[in-house]
């Protein structure tokens, strides 16, 4: 156990190191993030008023396209060096790698977030500091839902033909659930006076997703990733 | 193929021959009329597009762990089943919304769980088609995770209205109704079967012809 974190943790080191050399995905993700979020504020704020309870929509829809964007970027860069065979050749268990893929994703899809969320609030009028810890335990489980999913798709489309269109086409029909409860649940805290029971039961089956498909994501990607 | 299957072919052939015949005797709903009567196709095509998705599913589990080809023939024949008998699942039931709730679509727990089930299967059919080598393992985790997806998309679209008639409404049917459904459940189950048994042969085929090729170029 003790090494399965080890190894977890030094994918995940390996992951943000070669990041924050380059921050090329980082760079381009919140750029895409950002451009994202301006072309609903082009499309639904008429007259200065924004469209009523479009801001949750509007952040769970860009993080879902710029956490798209990542995922694809963060394994095109392993097949352009090879790596991920050396990768997959290191002498641990396979989930373990997985799980370190998935920690590195997480904390740049938390950068992101951290841009988002503000200029969302900013732009749409939407008061997303009247309750903070439901907002954050939503965004959190959202996005391992949603990264969980993405990271062990993305990573067996890596030697597919046209991967890059065949990530968002498998990926955003598994991960409408997420979609529907982020948003259900970030509109209910959005409301005058914050609906916190709503958004607790929208956090509790984030969670109960999370927990079905990291189970699953790490009983299969050993088969999935032998040749 | 087996022995049975031209017997079978031949009361599935006859069975869906008389449905329009039985379907048109079963008494008139009171309140929708002409309409109801799109549920004798409706019902047993919508049943049968999640139960071919759990066939699918399950065989892309075994596939994935055991590497049985056989069992990813039948996964890729249930999963083009799934596609087919959602297609007339989403034709029929608009065709009834618009005159039962005057509107073609709405956001209900069971229309939207049923067109996301189609859509991740239309996805599983793309990959499986445009993935190049080793797409076989990449559709058989999207079935995988598709068939895992299908209780959090009810749940989650519930919170949404319901219109749609609860499942419970099978049993309270008249006597006249009741014979008439499942008569058209039978004869879709046993087309259904008739499908899955020729995609598979095809599948079968297609193995053997790569194999035969393989050899003769060695």
């Amino acid at each position: 156990m003790n090494d399965f974190l080890r190894v977890a943790w030094i994918v995940m080191r390996k992951d943000l190191t070669v990041e924050m050399r380059s921050r090329e995905i980082l760079y381009t993700t919140v750029f895409f993030a950002v451009s994202c979020v301006l072309v609903f504020a082009f499309a639904l704020v008429r007259e200065g008023q924004p469209m009523e309870d479009a801001a949750a929509g509007i952040l769970w829809i860009a993080i879902a396209f710029s956490g798209t964007l990542a995922l694809g970027r963060t394994f095109e860069r392993e097949r352009h060096t090879e790596t991920l065979r050396a990768l997959m050749l290191a002498p641990s268990d396979r989930p373990a790698i997985y799980v370190g893929k998935l920690l590195g994703m997480l904390a740049l899809m938390a950068v992101v977030e951290i841009v988002l969320v503000p200029l969302v609030g900013l732009l749409f009028h939407a008061p997303f500091q009247a309750s903070p810890f439901w907002l954050v335990v939503l965004i959190l489980a959202g996005t391992l839902g949603f990264a969980s999913v993405g990271t062990i798709f993305a990573a067996m489309l890596v030697r597919a033909r046209s991967r890059d269109v065949l990530l968002p086409v498998l990926l955003y029909p598994i991960t409408i659930p997420v979609i529907i409860a982020g948003v259900r649940g970030t509109t209910a805290l959005l409301q005058s006076t914050p609906d916190e029971p709503m958004a607790r039961f929208w956090a509790a089956l984030l969670v109960f997703f999370d927990v079905v498909f990291v189970t699953l994501s790490l009983w299969t990607f050993e088969p999935l990733m032998t040749e | 193929m087996s022995k049975a299957f031209t017997p079978v072919a031949f009361i599935v052939l006859a069975l869906f021959a008389l449905a329009p015949a039985v379907v048109a005797w079963a008494p008139f709903e009171q309140t929708m009329g002409l309409v109801q009567k799109i549920f004798y196709y409706h019902v047993p095509s919508a049943m049968l597009m999640f139960i071919s998705a759990f066939v699918c599913g399950i065989a892309s589990a075994v596939y994935l762990f055991k590497r049985s080809a056989a069992a990813d023939r039948l996964a890729l024949a249930a999963g083009e089943l799934v596609v087919l008998f959602g297609l007339i699942v989403m034709v029929t039931g608009p065709l009834w919304g618009r005159k039962a709730w005057g509107v073609w679509w709405q956001w209900d727990a069971k229309l939207t769980s049923a067109l996301l089930l189609w859509m991740i299967f239309i996805a599983y059919l793309m990959v499986r088609r445009f993935g190049g080598p080793g797409s076989e393992k990449l559709g058989g985790a999207m079935a995988v995770f598709g068939m895992a997806n299908v209780p959090f998309v009810y749940v989650s679209s519930m919170y949404w209205r319901t219109l749609h008639p609860a499942p419970t409404v099978v049993p309270t049917l008249q006597p006249g109704m009741r014979g008439a459904f499942y008569f058209c459940v039978t004869a879709f189950v046993g087309l259904y079967v008739l499908l899955l048994t020729v995609r598979r042969r095809i599948g079968e085929h297609e193995a053997e012809v790569e194999r035969l090729h393989l050899a003769l170029e060695d």
